[in-house]
């Protein structure tokens, strides 16, 4: 692939056994990886992970310590930034402060000497609705408009291969859903590749096709947004995506179909299909909206596990849903989510309820309970909640 | 009667203090007028003789001296700034050996007396027998110039957000691109400004040029030198040209820049 031409659609890349050193710490170890050309490919996981130096590896900034980067098949490596098929969108947007934004956009067309960069550029800025903003400095520009021209400037190059560094970090709660459906929407018009990388679960659930988690240089598990969030492999993903109500017990009984865990004396079924582990201690889950809340003791007789009985430690309403925090004796802390669908709670804090979901909707994760150090992800439940709630405040205040 | 006290005394202070400083340059100006002769120390009635003939006293030493200020100046301006901004740029940008030593030796031109360093300076160019001429000067001007300049444009290095350059390099742009149409247009401002600093600190250093002019005569040695038998009118032209030269140039970027400021608030 040349530079001098434009790419006719996405290229796919692959990684092979990707290697990062910095001195005093590994970034990245053995990652292999390959994105579908013209996928939306979302790479997620907690500041630190090396999400984000994978990205500059990628676009050339930063150079592998060992390992293969491949765009469309084509051998990149050894090739400098300016040399590669890639353009990157990057966090703090990095729009020329001494350009407007036509000459802005132009940028990568006049380096690459592609006929008539003005009409392009024009094109690209009509594309992100900011046409007739042209003459006009960056930074004279609000933020939603920046990041659509950081944008623009981009796709303009048409590469085979579109990065981008959480560029959607520093927008407003409002502002931030809009660009999401926006940048799906070029995605799909355009037909490049994206690699999007974003430590915003959300984020990259609504707008992936495919989402790597990625924690401690390493990928946890990779796969369509539903597939990973219906059927965690580890106990980091269980935890990141979303949350999870986790237990760890014995396989008691296996048959054909299911296994039974042991936890704290009361028996729960996974499916065999639904199950990582089939033998042994293993750590089993279920997502908190999966659970129905019961204030006597159900009468199932099979089909739905049941835990209980158990006391309501808190209850908070926030709107659509109520999120219950139940204490089960010998188990710990589950928490429910629970629809709003009449009013007021279901159950009140120190009510006795039981705790129910259907035997399907579990799953049982990949980790080893005894292998503690991988078992125990970076960031806790806990952790990861204070640290969204803390976000959202401080997006609601920016907003 | 706080308030009116207030009201006054400021502006007959400052009034005061900016009297106090003119003075010597409105005398200077006056008697750049001043009909002379040999010594220009009593007024003598007005004339535009010392203007017109600026030249064409003693030879021309006058101008000659002057010139020689000029191209001084010039030189070692272009030499540090240029020297100066590359420094400024590697001690920022890359980690190297000696780097905090480097920097810190940047510094010592800047801290050590005019006195000493003229004199050291003097010292090394006898020893090594380089004869003392212009070209001792230029490089004299140019070492001390360079401190200057590599704090200036350093300052305006650390400032520039390197995701800049590297989105150049995203964009297409090799090394080479990237600096002449990023890095360098951003760090222009600080690398005016330091090349000013350097030309006025050259254009005026007396001590330093006086250790190794040789027998060089520059415009601050010139009036030096005749300040003990009269300094002539024509040294007073030349200074008030200078004087009023730079107030123009000053008053011209000020109102530009205002202008400039005005029409992007009316765009934005």
């Amino acid at each position: 692939m040349t530079i001098g031409a434009f790419a006719d659609r996405g290229a796919d890349l692959q990684l092979v056994g990707i290697e990062k050193r910095f001195p005093g710490f590994t970034a990245i170890e053995n990652l292999n990886l390959t994105i579908p050309a013209g996928s939306f490919f979302a790479l997620l996981g907690p500041s630190g992970c090396g999400k984000t130096t994978t990205l500059r590896l990628v676009a050339g900034l930063e150079e592998p310590t060992g390992g293969r980067i491949l765009i469309g098949g084509a051998d990149v490596t050894n090739q400098k930034s300016f040399q590669r098929p890639v353009n990157t969108v990057f966090q703090s947007y990095a729009l020329f402060p001494h350009m407007t934004v036509l000459e802005n956009v132009a940028f990568g067309l006049r380096r690459r000497k592609i006929g008539d960069p003005v009409a392009k550029a024009h094109e690209a800025l009509l594309l992100v609705e900011l046409d007739h903003l042209a003459h006009r400095r960056p930074q004279q520009l609000s933020g939603g408009q920046q990041q659509r021209v950081a944008l623009a400037r981009a796709i303009v190059n048409r590469p085979a291969l579109l990065l981008l560094d959480e560029p959607l970090g520093a927008l407003d709660l409002k502002l931030r859903r809009q660009m999401q459906l926006e940048l799906k929407t070029i995605q799909e018009e355009v037909g490049l590749t994206f690699l999007h990388v974003t430590h915003d679960q959300e984020e990259a659930m609504t707008m992936a096709d495919i989402i790597a988690v990625m924690n401690k240089g390493r990928i946890e598990q990779m796969g369509e947004p539903q597939q990973l969030y219906e059927l965690p492999k580890t106990a980091f993903v269980a935890n990141f995506l979303g949350q999870s109500n986790l237990f760890t017990g014995p396989v008691v009984s296996t048959t054909g179909t299911a296994i039974a865990v042991d936890v704290s004396g009361q028996k729960i079924v996974v499916p065999l299909e639904r199950a990582h582990r089939v033998s042994g201690a293993v750590t089993i889950g279920v997502r908190p909206e999966k659970l129905t809340l019961h204030d006597v003791a159900p009468t199932y007789s099979d089909g739905r596990n049941v835990l209980g009985p158990g006391r309501v430690i808190d209850v908070s309403f926030s709107g659509v849903s109520t999120q219950y925090l139940v204490a089960v004796p010998g188990i710990g802390t589950l928490v429910v989510f629970a629809q709003n669908m009449a009013f007021g709670p279901a159950a009140h804090v120190g009510a006795e309820v039981w705790l129910s979901w259907n035997v399907n909707h579990g799953f049982g994760l990949d980790d080893d309970p005894t292998d503690a150090p991988r078992f125990e992800a970076d960031l806790d439940t806990k952790t990861i909640a204070q640290q969204r709630r803390s976000s959202l405040i401080t997006e609601f205040e920016e907003a | 009667m706080k308030l009116s006290l207030g009201k006054w005394l400021l502006p007959v202070y400052s009034g005061l203090a900016l009297l106090f400083l003119m003075i010597p340059i409105g005398y200077t100006f006056v008697y750049s007028f001043n009909d002379s002769l040999k010594s220009n120390i009593t007024w003598r009635g007005f004339t535009f003789d010392k203007w017109l003939n600026v030249c064409n006293v003693q030879n021309g030493a006058v101008c000659q001296a002057f010139g020689n200020s000029l191209f001084i100046g010039a030189v070692a301006t272009v030499a540090a700034t240029t020297l100066g901004t590359m420094i400024a740029i590697a001690i920022v940008r890359y980690r190297f050996k000696f780097r905090s030593q480097t920097s810190l030796l940047l510094f010592l031109p800047m801290a050590t007396p005019e006195v000493v360093l003229g004199a050291g300076l003097a010292a090394q160019f006898l020893s090594l027998g380089v004869p003392k001429d212009m070209l001792t000067i230029i490089l004299a001007h140019t070492m001390f110039c360079i401190s200057f300049v590599v704090v200036t444009v350093k300052a305006r290095v650390a400032s520039l957000d390197p995701a800049l350059e590297e989105a150049g390099r995203d964009l297409y742009g090799s090394a080479w691109q990237v600096f002449a149409r990023i890095t360098f247009p951003l760090l222009l401002p600080g690398i005016l400004a330091a090349a000013l600093l350097s030309f006025a600190l050259s254009f005026d250093d007396f001590i330093i040029t006086n250790f190794n002019s040789g027998a060089v005569t520059t415009f601050p040695k010139y009036i030096y030198i005749s300040a003990a038998r009269g300094i002539p009118a024509e040294a007073n032209v030349l200074a008030s040209a200078v004087f009023i030269l730079a107030l123009v140039v000053v008053v011209t970027v000020q109102v530009s820049g205002a202008a400039k400021a005005r029409r992007l608030a009316k765009l934005s």
